[in-house]
């Protein structure tokens, strides 16, 4: 279960160009299941993932993962519970270019130590779950749009969380990868996934995949399915 | 333990891979950073290579040197000194040596002319060194004449040419037989050009050289540690001068250094948030860019060093060998003995791989430090 309770987030505080991008939020999520974050640009999706996924700290407000306080947090512990609770699907995919796919998807699980033959066989193992096997030794920048970010699925599930986030995830693909990739959250979903996703597409919000939209506007909740 | 090392294995990989992303940057430098260690590396080895063998080659010289000093200048010095120096305690034995410089006018070079204390060859024949040999295109049986003082000509048969190994002495050498000597330069019977002395017991070589002083007040007496210090700060200077003329380049090089290594470009630092936002803490990234900063000064150290051992012990470093080893005419061509010191090696080490990993690591401590949810923006 993640809480969250009077979350506050500030840009710039105390310059002219001051930005409150949340402004008290009040939530309630449970484990399982697909969320989807719906508003306009501005409204505070994003800002509320990257504080929910420990990317960054609230202003003020607590965020509680469990029945742990993580909104204040010191960097290592935010780090340590990021890697072995979250991964991550960024809006414009975010891989690393002049390395394989294969090696995209292992990074996440490099400083943890583990055995390399096990880590390369799991990664392996997880594009060809999503049919990416032909391309694990491709370069990043030669993917498309749709195999970008399926390379960013499996980099996200490389390290087994509990909470897979992605933001804007449909922004960058047509209708049918679009369709695809809902395909891929329904695969997470079944297995025991938890799913929380920005998003402004229609597509996406109204996918009978998705069991939750929370709708934000100027910071604020705006309405919860 | 295993996971640590895992770890490590793994950021290593990782940033082997990344400076091959980054092929021309990471050549460039490689490049660079590799010529200036070669350069440093081989000044050292070659100075250090030639102290060694200086030190070598002083193990074998007299103690103590006698030479009579008249008016300041080194005359020749008579028999009855080295009688009167035979009779003061202490003295093992004193043996009047004769040698002096000839200029050859065919081949404009000066040669080192000497009596061998022993084995001397017989009159008319000389042994040359390789040197010698290699100016005069000279081989076993040919005649080389010079003029003696009086005009008259020396005629002698080359019976042997001393093997080159011991080229760095024995290059310049002329042995002649005592009589051809006398003759050449018409010193008269009774005669040196000075006194080598040798001391029964070594700490009392300072007590000797005081009691031949007193007896002898118009000598000057040369010990060997006096030659040792001053062919070290020959050497010194030398080396010196090599490594003030090259700071200018080296300096040059840790500006380079430091804009490559420090000036992260805006595709490095969205790389170090996306590591970051995908759960690599700040230590990891600052490690895995230490690794890499590792990997390319480790690799120009060794290439560097490996280049400048080829170039001073198999090749005799032609770039340094006019301003390291002297102005003589005739170059002794010889091979110098590996000799390196470990010393020297951590002291180029330190100066060279320690800055530019720290160079690497301080910018990335800055980035690695920020948020990772820039990433999400």
């Amino acid at each position: 279960m993640i809480r969250l309770s009077q979350v506050k987030k500030v840009f710039n505080q105390g310059r002219h160009n001051e930005f409150w991008a949340l402004r008290g939020v009040d939530l309630h999520l449970d484990m399982g299941g697909v969320t989807v974050f719906r508003g306009p640009s501005g409204s505070g999706k994003t800002t509320l993932l990257t504080m929910v996924g420990c990317l960054a700290r609230p202003s003020s407000g607590r965020i509680s993962l469990g029945e742990r306080d993580i909104s204040a947090l010191p960097e290592r512990f935010l780090t340590d519970i990021r890697r072995s609770t979250f991964g991550f699907v960024f809006q414009s995919f975010n891989l690393l270019k002049g390395i394989t796919a294969l090696e995209n998807v292992m990074i996440p699980a490099y400083p943890l130590g583990g055995d390399h033959g096990a880590l390369k066989r799991r990664a392996l193992a997880l594009l060809e779950r999503l049919e990416m096997a032909d391309k694990a030794q491709s370069q990043a920048e030669w993917l498309s749009g749709g195999e970008a970010q399926r390379v960013a699925i499996a980099r996200a599930l490389i390290n087994d969380p509990r909470v897979v986030i992605a933001d804007e995830p449909t922004a960058n693909l047509d209708s049918e990868r679009s369709a695809q990739f809902l395909d891929i959250v329904a695969g997470l979903k079944r297995d025991g996934k938890t799913v929380l996703m920005t998003s402004h597409d229609p597509l996406v919000a109204d996918a009978p995949v998705v069991d939750r939209v929370i709708g934000l506007r100027d910071g604020l909740i705006d309405g919860a399915g | 333990m295993n996971g640590w090392f895992n770890r490590q294995r793994a950021l290593l990989d990782f940033a082997v891979s990344s400076l091959g992303r980054r092929k021309g940057k990471t050549l460039g430098l490689l490049a660079v950073y590799g010529l200036i260690v070669f350069v440093l590396a081989s000044a050292m080895l070659f100075s250090h290579a030639l102290r060694h063998e200086a030190k070598q080659v002083l193990a074998g010289t007299p103690e103590v040197l006698v030479q009579r000093l008249i008016a300041g200048r080194h005359d020749l010095i008579p028999d009855t000194h080295l009688a009167a120096i035979r009779t003061i305690r202490g003295v093992k034995s004193a043996q009047g040596r004769l040698w002096g410089y000839l200029f050859d006018p065919a081949a404009a070079a000066n040669y080192t002319l000497m009596v061998p204390p022993a084995d001397a060859p017989a009159v008319g024949q000389a042994v040359i060194g390789a040197g010698v040999a290699a100016v005069r295109d000279a081989a076993i049986g040919d005649v080389m004449s010079f003029r003696a003082h009086d005009g008259t000509l020396v005629s002698f048969t080359i019976q042997a040419i001393i093997a080159p190994e011991s080229a760095l002495v024995s290059a310049d050498l002329f042995l002649v037989a005592e009589a051809d000597y006398r003759r050449l330069f018409g010193i008269p019977d009774g005669r040196f050009t000075d006194i080598v002395v040798t001391v029964r017991n070594p700490r009392e070589v300072r007590t000797v050289a005081e009691k031949i002083d007193t007896a002898l007040p118009d000598t000057r007496i040369i010990l060997r540690d006096e030659i040792k210090r001053t062919y070290e700060s020959v050497f010194d200077w030398r080396e010196g001068m090599v490594v003030l003329l090259l700071s200018g380049a080296v300096l040059a090089f840790f500006i380079f250094a430091w804009e490559k290594a420090s000036g992260l470009s805006a595709e490095e630092k969205r790389e170090i948030g996306i590591l970051k936002a995908v759960g690599w803490e700040t230590a990891d990234v600052i490690g895995l860019k230490s690794l890499e900063g590792l990997v390319v000064s480790l690799t120009a150290f060794l290439l560097g060093y490996l280049l400048a051992w080829v170039h001073v012990f198999q090749f005799g470093a032609p770039l340094f060998e006019p301003v390291l080893k002297g102005w003589s005419v005739l170059y002794p061509d010889f091979r110098l003995t590996p000799h390196v010191d470990e010393l020297q090696v951590a002291t180029l080490f330190f100066f060279t791989v320690f800055p530019y990993t720290l160079a690497n690591v301080v910018p990335i401590w800055r980035a690695a430090t920020v948020d990772p949810d820039q990433v999400m923006r």
